[in-house]
């Protein structure tokens, strides 16, 4: 499967366009119901030719044409037409136009059950697998646009998440941003990722507990229950002990809280005792997400101390996980084909890639899993365990 | 490409390494178990003991590790380390903020039993000397409602109660309508030897969702002979019993509880089978309480805590193969231990937490109006030692039974938490205080525990719950199972 495109370049804009600057819009397709009052960051999504008079008259400043509509002499409003990559946009998404380059970004997709919004990309950590190398610039302007964006996203929508770098970098401007998520999107469960050690500080705790989202979540890494182990992965010295009192911090103010721990060969080899030492210490935590390690970022650079093959952790990885089910902790495994995952624990596996990233491989062809299968990361350079095989017919247990 | 440094840039210096609080025991095998404050265990060497308590530890090496990740050391300038304690503390101490949560009511002191441990039980006498009257079950109902707890259980007791089902019929219903008022859930159980079941009593407990606790001690031979009763026929009618309230209330109504005397000793696997066979979901294998007759007759001397405690091995050895052979049967003094040694959940069990349960988790109204602070305080007072003895329904309320300098004093001197021996003593987290056996056994509430059977007993099952943990991994997954 090939991934989505999430940005690009635009087929051709027209002369113009550049005096508009960054623009967020809306897309509206021709036919459109059930999305409320139009507002000034709507724009028509010109499917074809005979919708041009439509979109001229539609009452916006710019239109967009999907990469079909090639006859564009006769438009004389300022437009943008997307190249094929971007077919996949539909009624409600948004998405960000530059026009001075002429570069487009998704940034949300109605569809979708895996809108994130990147936050920032500064952090005070640099995890030897990140995804998302940061950069230390300043990048305020993205959360400004999601500040603008949140607003204009269906309020139906079931999840959003938030991401980075650190998405507290900004601490007071953020959890603003959580407060018009609030507004806008009451019943919308927010995800954020966050290593936590902002609510180190007793206020930032305060002010995000007083936000008082009914479905506010805060995703925060813990790799280890050993302080410099955990302050290695993160490459960051102290991180581990401000994390957990951030952690105890949000949960005395009753905040959710997901811990997400990534397998690699730095956080396998006491993967029991870090589940045990959850499950004894942190029984209190709303989930916790065992992850597979995706290969791309910094894992790549850092491949020769992180790659394990999850057959070489499977074993912990189910001792682990029958140790969070005993203390009652809710857990899931993120990202990781079900074929490595021993069956007495396959259960808590998670469909989790997100969709525009995930891939099969030729075994997947006549395996009766596949439904219910992650897969694997199509971004990055993916690496295969020996252990995959189709599972077929009954149930059986991976070797 | 960024720079990333290598583990060893994480490590902390040596000197910067503290030490948390902790106990530990040694054991068998030139080995110790250590626990932290909140009661996790790490089981070691003594050299490695020497090295954790010397601060001989680095990263890397692995016992740096698993002290770490049993909250035994700590960075010196770490703040999280003791915040974790401190909250998993609070969690697991949250019983002492709840109020009394069970009042046991005794409504007669009659039974037609009469068994040789039970000192408080008066033989066919005059109704009108040994019942509680409507005046005083109201005044203790008031006593009872005035707890704090949030919802509250009350017990009837005798005795055997059933002989006077009527004012059981009676405060059921009053306390009902309390509980209705007061927006306070109120539930009943009713402790009997079932002699007197019948269908009234049935169909009364159906309507009112009365749990009925019983006695079974055993096989009949061993049931009878320690439960004489006219007709020497106390195992049939309590089976029988037990059988009725299962058709006719459901298998969840009922629980039983046995007694161990001298004769159950060897009779184990006997007494297991019948609480199999009767399928009561479990067997709690009781000491030899030393109140009563057991002290005065001296049967409590006849034999000591090893000799208990290998009646006790052999039975958790024979629950072990019943669990094996697919039967989920748990022993429930295991089970009370190891819910305390996996999770912060407060403990719930009034006879062994500290503070004790003592007046606090537990009241006694004896059926001439007066209150103590345990069942086992009320026998003592049959016996002439009214230590725990708080008053009466007439004249106190539940604030002056409850911080009455008596109950202050029992409670406080007690505590495990700074008892000599207790106090250090790596079993603590999951011990208790027993003022009251302390008491009776040593004529003092704190109690000298090198000599206390009760102490020995706790070590004893501490130890070999422990021992089955790191070392046998079928019979330590059944354990976890009971949890
Ligand atoms: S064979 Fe493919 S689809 Fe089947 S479990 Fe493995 S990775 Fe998933
Ligand atoms: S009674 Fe004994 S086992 Fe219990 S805490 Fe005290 S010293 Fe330890």
């Amino acid at each position: 499967m090939k991934p989505l495109v999430l940005s690009g370049r635009a087929a051709n804009t027209s002369p113009g366009l550049e005096q508009l600057g960054r623009r967020l819009i809306r897309v509206r397709e021709f036919s459109y119901d059930g999305l409320g009052e139009l507002s000034p960051f709507d724009a028509p999504l010109v499917a074809q030719q005979d919708q041009i008079d439509w979109g001229s008259n539609f009452g916006s400043d710019l239109i967009v044409l999907r990469a079909a509509v090639d006859q564009t002499e006769e438009i004389r409003k300022p437009f943008v037409r997307l190249n094929r990559d971007f077919d996949y946009l539909a009624n409600g998404d948004l998405i960000s136009v530059d026009g001075r380059t002429g570069r487009l970004r998704t940034i949300y997709r109605r569809a979708s059950r895996y809108n994130f919004f990147l936050i920032t990309e500064r952090c005070n950590h640099l995890c030897l697998m990140c995804s998302q190398p940061p950069k230390d610039v300043n990048d305020d302007w993205i959360l400004e646009e999601v500040c603008e964006a949140l607003p204009l996203i269906d309020p139906s929508t079931p999840t959003l998440g938030f991401t980075g770098g650190e998405p507290l970098t900004n601490r007071d401007r953020f959890i603003e941003m959580l407060r018009i998520a609030k507004d806008a999107l009451p019943s919308t469960g927010l995800h954020v990722l966050t290593n936590g050690r902002a609510f180190a500080d007793p206020q930032v705790a305060k002010a995000w507990a007083d936000v008082a989202h009914p479905n506010l979540t805060a995703g925060i890494p813990v790799y280890s229950a050993v302080d410099y182990l955990h302050d290695h992965v993160v490459q960051s010295k102290g991180a581990f002990d401000e994390t957990l009192l951030g952690i105890l911090r949000l949960k005395n103010l009753g905040q959710r809280i997901e811990i997400r721990v990534v397998l690699h060969a730095l956080t396998a080899p006491r993967l029991v005792e870090t589940c045990e030492w959850i499950a004894r210490n942190l029984p209190f935590v709303d989930h916790v997400a065992l992850m597979g390690l995706e290969n791309t970022g910094y894992a790549i650079a850092n491949d020769s101390q992180l790659w394990i093959d999850p057959m070489d952790y499977q074993a912990s990885l189910t001792a682990g996980v029958l140790a969070l089910r005993a203390a009652r902790v809710r857990t899931s495994i993120y990202n990781l084909p079900l074929c490595l995952i021993d069956e007495s624990v396959r259960s808590h596996a998670v469909q989790s890639i997100s969709d525009w990233k995930n891939a099969y491989v030729e075994e997947c062809g006549s395996c009766d899993e596949r439904p219910r299968c992650a897969g694997f990361f199509s971004s990055g350079r993916p690496k295969f365990s020996r252990g995959i095989r189709p599972i077929v017919g009954e149930p059986q247990i991976a070797v | 490409m960024a720079r990333f440094q290598a583990v060893e840039a994480f490590h902390r210096l040596a000197d910067e390494t503290v030490l948390l609080p902790m106990s530990f025991e040694r054991i068998e095998g030139g080995r110790a178990v250590i626990s932290n404050f909140v009661g996790d265990f790490l089981t070691v060497t003594d050299e490695e003991l020497r090295r954790i308590v010397e601060l001989d530890v680095a990263p890397g090496d692995g016992l740096y590790e698993r002290a770490y990740e049993k909250l035994l050391i700590s960075g010196r300038s770490q703040i999280s380390r003791l915040q974790l304690i401190a909250a998993r503390y609070r969690t697991r101490m949250a019983f002492a903020n709840a109020g009394t949560g069970l009042h046991l009511f005794v409504v007669t002191l009659r039974c037609e039993h009469s068994c040789p441990y039970c000192q408080v039980s008066r033989r066919s006498a005059d109704k009108n000397l040994f019942d509680m009257d409507e005046v005083t079950a109201q005044k203790a109902l008031d006593m009872a409602f005035s707890s704090p707890s949030p919802q509250i259980k009350i017990e009837f007791q005798g005795g055997e109660p059933l002989l006077n089902f009527e004012l059981i019929k009676k405060i059921v219903f009053w306390g009902e309508e309390r509980s209705a008022e007061l927006g306070k859930p109120v539930t009943f159980v009713i402790t009997t030897n079932l002699a007197l079941l019948n269908d009234e009593v049935l169909q009364f407990s159906k309507e009112h969702q009365i749990l009925i606790s019983t006695s079974l001690d055993g096989p009949k031979d061993l049931h009878n002979k320690n439960r004489p009763r006219p007709g020497g026929n106390s195992y049939e009618l309590a089976v029988a019993g037990i059988d009725r309230i299962r058709e006719f209330l459901g298998p969840d109504k009922v629980g039983a509880l046995m007694t161990t005397t001298q004769s159950s000793l060897d009779r184990a696997k006997d007494i297991i089978d019948e609480y199999v066979d009767r399928d009561l979901g479990g067997i709690f294998l009781r000491p030899l309480s030393p109140y009563g007759f057991a002290i005065k007759t001296k049967q409590f001397a006849r034999y000591k805590t090893d000799e208990w405690f290998e009646f006790y091995k052999t039975g958790l050895n024979y629950i072990f193969e019943i669990n094996k052979a697919g039967k989920h049967f748990p022993e429930f003094y295991a089970t009370n231990i190891l819910r305390r040694m996996f999770s912060d959940r407060p403990t719930g069990y009034v006879d062994l937490r500290s503070p004790a349960g003592i007046g606090l988790g537990a009241l006694v109204y004896n059926y001439d109006g007066r209150v103590f602070a345990s069942d086992e305080g009320r026998m003592l007072a049959e016996m002439g030692d009214r230590t725990f003895d708080l008053g009466d329904v007439f004249t106190s309320s539940y604030e002056d039974i409850i911080l009455s300098d008596k109950l202050v004093d029992l409670v406080a001197n007690s505590l495990t938490q700074c008892a000599p021996q207790c106090r250090t003593c790596a079993f603590e987290p999951h011990c208790g205080a027993d003022p009251v056996y302390h008491h009776a056994t040593q004529g003092d509430e704190v109690g000298i525990k090198p000599l206390s059977e009760f102490c020995r007993r706790q070590k004893n099952m501490m130890a070999l719950l422990l021992d089955i943990l790191d070392n046998s991994p079928d019979e330590a997954a059944i354990l976890r199972s009971w949890i």
